[in-house]
């Protein structure tokens, strides 16, 4: 995207006033996009989003500036913003040579979403809207949207750092409004992964159209949920934004270091249950959340943060890192060239455990089935956290009852890992996500087999 | 460079029978985030891009780049064309046309914020967090303090003989502290907003944040019960968000909204009067034109409890039967524009918190919601959401609670409203806050 010694030259100009670390983040993303709404397409959006972000480092401050001119001179005049934000004083001049570092593609894509036809974009949309239209006559309304984008990174720092991604995303989603004699109520599927057109070789839109309207049709003949603490079934795929909430964000390497974090000076300690076994995986080849480098130009890594109940580790931005002696964790991520990086999640998911998911229903006694989740948030300092169900049933008996309107379940993080009693042996990842933090959107995925919660609070309104 | 006459050299290269539309933004901003006395980052950014909306045929299209060279302006608006021609033919489709109504002068641009110099912001970021840990011996330290503030220019420009030009500054600063005893930790945020630094209130917004966190230390789980609650005058503006998707002209044509059908009736307490208003100076989105550049307006959404009005833009009026609103708005210049409220708030009461508090007996405050995104579904208008806040015993607030959930339904609540207090406030968002009492509400908790 830039010539190697433009960048050696830039770094140089970063630490002209001296300063501990100098970091050159180059984005080039080109994104589609096409919508259908109320029985029409209404339109396709193109977009570039092209520039650098320029980070200069000195004792704990950071600098930072970017800018959408790549030449020579608009990156020497960012990363002069950069020096001065970051009031490096001293001098010297320092030459960078650079070493090509990339690291290996978790997957192969097949098909660039740019080479394919609009059209055939458009087609998808089409199909979407008729099917979930044709699941019954209680279908008012339907949604369809397609998504595309090829992001192109190059990284290169002080240390000498010089690498590369090219990462290809493709998106599909479907909602459904139902109405009936008790209102209307939503339906919502979505699939993304990071992986090229070849998506719709293996997914079919159609399938995701049904099920999108059946979770909607589904909720019309909902009762209200429950009010009050109960066990709680978690879906196999539909559920692991819990454990993102629940400690995801507490082990996040930042947040500790503030002590923000619950999990603070916990490593070491059984802070889950015995048979729970969390991992955060950036190589999970194809998955929403994977990449080759992260956003600080470190390789992705399979990290397992909780083996068998006990914390091993957080996750690591470069930093952090530095700050304890040690390497990142391959977790540096931004949302674009115009943010800091920061400690951030990939696909974060929960093992396998030993038991068959019908026998845990079967001996639930009194309790909810959650076979879906919206999404959630958490207060990493207290632990509290709230996340939402889309599709959930009633637990009467062992069996799989009445299906209950939507609501905010809330739980204490480490608590509720305590509390997990059954653990199935179906894992499967869930659909594609957003993860917010302090203003800032990534992709992540996540995963859970079925399992259950001993206790949580539902948040509706029966009694 | 000039963004009018950027958004004329687009328009200029409009075909016959064409409509083009050129949103051309200018932004430069500045955060800087304090840690333990030294800032922790600075950063300083300049942004800029030009969105292109091609309506051909009744079909739209849209393209955006982020440079203003003629080769890109040409590329983009090629690549909106191009686009246009997958859509579906909707006789609707237009872009907004003047309208006669003229446009407020707002003076929401200060001078002051450019020439204010960097070395002061970063002292009102390190302030800030000095004197929230000297607010209280039980803070601990912060999450974050930082200080933030925004430079934006947006021009308008089209074949239908929009050209608007519009500037503005705006500022803030942020802090969440945390507080312990016991091993416990409770945070608790707190805030101020200007047109430039001088209008920041730096040791407000620290007492607040700190006693947001202190007064939940010790805090428990509640009993699940039916009870009446106070909205502090924060949830109170994210409940009115919500409200406000239902209210949208574009929700309504589609069957998205509960209200649709309802113009006329009584949907709310009578002492619920909502306003969009961003005409108002004090409202932090406040602007002068919307996202299709007609000027905004003061529209009474719902007057003493009756449904009035749904906000439109030029496109939804036009399928509905009606007038724009002036409430076209769009996410920057990377999106066609949607509708939307601007700056909505609540007709206030004539009671103090402290007073409605005093008046209820037995309730509960609510300090801070989260999970609003998750557990609520304005479509349907299932309502919940996590809460934590103080209960309130024989008129006067006791024990802290949290982990608990509110939830109820919007229909339900709206009518429930029981009081509205004179406590407003304008927040860094599309929504002003008040004191909100509303009765009925499931508490679930222990």
């Amino acid at each position: 995207m830039i010539e190697e010694s433009v960048i050696s030259r830039v770094l140089g100009t970063a630490l002209r006033t001296g300063g501990d670390f100098a970091e050159v983040f180059v984005e080039d993303k080109r994104s589609s996009s096409a919508v259908l709404d109320d029985g029409r397409v209404e339109e396709l959006t193109s977009g570039r989003d092209r520039g650098a972000g320029i980070r200069v480092v000195v004792g704990d401050t950071t600098g930072f500036a970017h800018t959408a001119d790549l030449t020579e001179a608009g990156l020497s005049a960012a990363a002069e913003a950069a020096a001065a934000a970051a009031r490096s004083g001293g001098g010297g001049t320092r030459t960078i040579v650079l070493t090509r570092q990339d690291a290996p593609v978790p997957n192969v894509v097949e098909i660039l979403p740019g080479d394919v036809p609009k059209a055939r974009k458009v087609e998808l949309l089409t199909r979407a809207n008729e099917t979930a239209r044709a699941q019954g006559g209680a279908i008012s309304q339907v949604s369809a949207s397609y998504g595309d984008s090829r992001r192109r990174i190059l990284v290169a720092n002080s240390d000498g750092l010089l690498a590369g991604d090219d990462q290809v995303k493709t998106f599909f989603a479907v909602s459904c409004v139902a109405t009936g004699d008790t209102g209307m109520q939503t339906g919502r599927e979505s699939v993304g992964h990071t992986v090229g057109f070849e998506l719709f070789d293996r997914y079919d839109v159609e399938d995701l159209a049904r099920r999108a309207a059946d979770r909607a049709l589904t909720k019309l003949n909902a009762r209200p949920a429950p009010s009050g603490q109960m066990p709680v079934v978690i879906g196999s795929g539909g559920g692991g934004v819990l454990f993102h909430e629940a400690c995801g964000h507490g082990l996040e390497a930042d947040l500790v270091g503030k002590s923000a974090s619950v999990f603070k000076g916990r490593v070491g300690e059984l802070v889950a249950s015995p048979t729970v076994t969390i991992v955060d995986d950036g190589t999970m080849g194809g998955e929403w959340g994977c990449f080759a480098i992260d956003d600080e130009g470190h390789a992705a890594q399979r990290n397992v943060l909780i083996q068998d109940g006990v914390l091993t580790d957080y996750m690591w931005d470069l930093l952090r890192a530095r700050k304890e002696g040690r390497q990142s964790s391959g977790n540096g991520r931004r949302q674009s060239y115009q943010y800091l990086p920061m400690v951030r999640m990939t696909n974060t998911y929960l093992l396998n455990g030993p038991d068959d998911p019908a026998e845990i229903i079967a001996s639930t006694d009194k309790g909810v089935y959650v076979k879906h989740l919206g999404g959630g948030q958490v207060n990493t300092a207290t632990g509290d956290f709230v996340f939402g169900m889309t599709e959930a049933y009633l637990i009467e008996n062992g069996e799989i009852t009445e299906p209950l309107r939507e609501g905010n379940l809330i739980g204490n993080g480490p608590e509720v890992l305590t509390r997990i009693d059954a653990l199935g042996n179906d894992f499967a990842m869930g659909p594609p996500g957003t993860c917010g933090k302090d203003g800032q959107g990534v992709p992540v995925g996540d995963g859970v087999p079925t399992l259950r919660v001993s206790s949580l609070t539902i948040g509706g309104t029966a009694a | 460079m000039d963004l009018l006459e950027i958004g004329d050299r687009v328009v200029a290269m409009a075909r016959h029978g064409e409509q083009v539309e050129a949103v051309v933004s200018r932004g430069r901003d500045t955060e800087i985030k304090a840690y333990e006395g030294e800032i922790e980052s600075l950063s300083s950014a300049q942004s800029q891009g030009v969105g292109i909306r091609v309506i051909a045929e009744g079909r739209q299209g849209f393209a955006y780049a982020a440079t203003f060279d003629d080769d890109v302006l040409a590329e983009t608006l090629a690549e909106a064309r191009d686009n246009a021609g997958f859509a579906t033919p909707d006789e609707f489709v237009g872009l907004a046309e003047p309208d006669g109504v003229a446009v407020a002068d707002l003076d929401l641009f200060s001078e002051a914020l450019e020439s204010f110099p960097t070395d002061r912001k970063v002292e009102l970021a390190v302030e800030l967090e000095r004197a929230v840990m000297a607010a209280d011996s039980r803070i601990s330290g912060i999450e974050s303090a930082e200080y933030v503030d925004v430079m934006a220019e947006g021009a308008i420009v089209s074949t239908t003989g929009i050209r608007t030009l519009g500037r503005e500054t705006a500022c803030y600063v942020m802090t969440y502290a945390m507080a312990v005893e016991n091993d416990e930790t409770q945070t608790g945020f707190g805030f101020s907003v200007g047109r430039d630094p001088n209008e920041l209130d730096v040791a407000t917004a620290a007492a607040e944040a700190a006693q947001r966190a202190t007064r939940m230390l010790g805090s428990v789980k509640p009993e699940s019960e039916r009870l009446t609650v106070v909205l502090d005058p924060w949830v109170t503006a994210q409940f009115l968000g919500i409200l406000a998707f239902t209210l949208n002209g574009e929700s309504v044509l589609k069957g998205r909204s509960l209200f649709a059908e309802r113009l006329g009736e009584e949907v709310a307490s009578p002492l619920l009067t909502l306003v969009d208003d961003p005409t108002n100076p004090s409202a932090f989105t406040a602007t002068e034109t919307d996202g299709e550049g007609l000027a905004t307006r003061r529209n009474v959404l719902i007057d003493q409890g009756v449904l009035k009005l749904f906000v439109q833009n030029a496109y939804t009026a036009r399928r509905a039967g009606t007038r724009s609103t002036g409430s076209a708005v769009r996410g920057g210049f990377k999106s066609t524009p949607g509708v939307g409220c601007m700056a909505t708030s609540l007709a206030p009461g004539s009671a103090t918190q402290a007073e409605l508090v005093a008046g209820l007996g037995e309730g509960l405050l609510i300090q801070d919601v989260a999970g609003l995104h998750s557990g609520v579904n304005p479509i349907s208008g299932d309502f919940s959401t996590g809460a934590e806040g103080l209960r309130i015993r024989g008129g006067e607030l006791a024990e802290p609670v949290r982990e608990f959930t509110i939830a109820s339904t919007l229909q339900k609540m709206l009518k429930d409203v029981q009081a509205v207090g004179n406590d407003l406030q304008w927040l860094p968002m599309s929504a002003s806050g008040v004191s909100l009492v509303i009765d009925e509400v499931t508490i679930s908790g222990v």
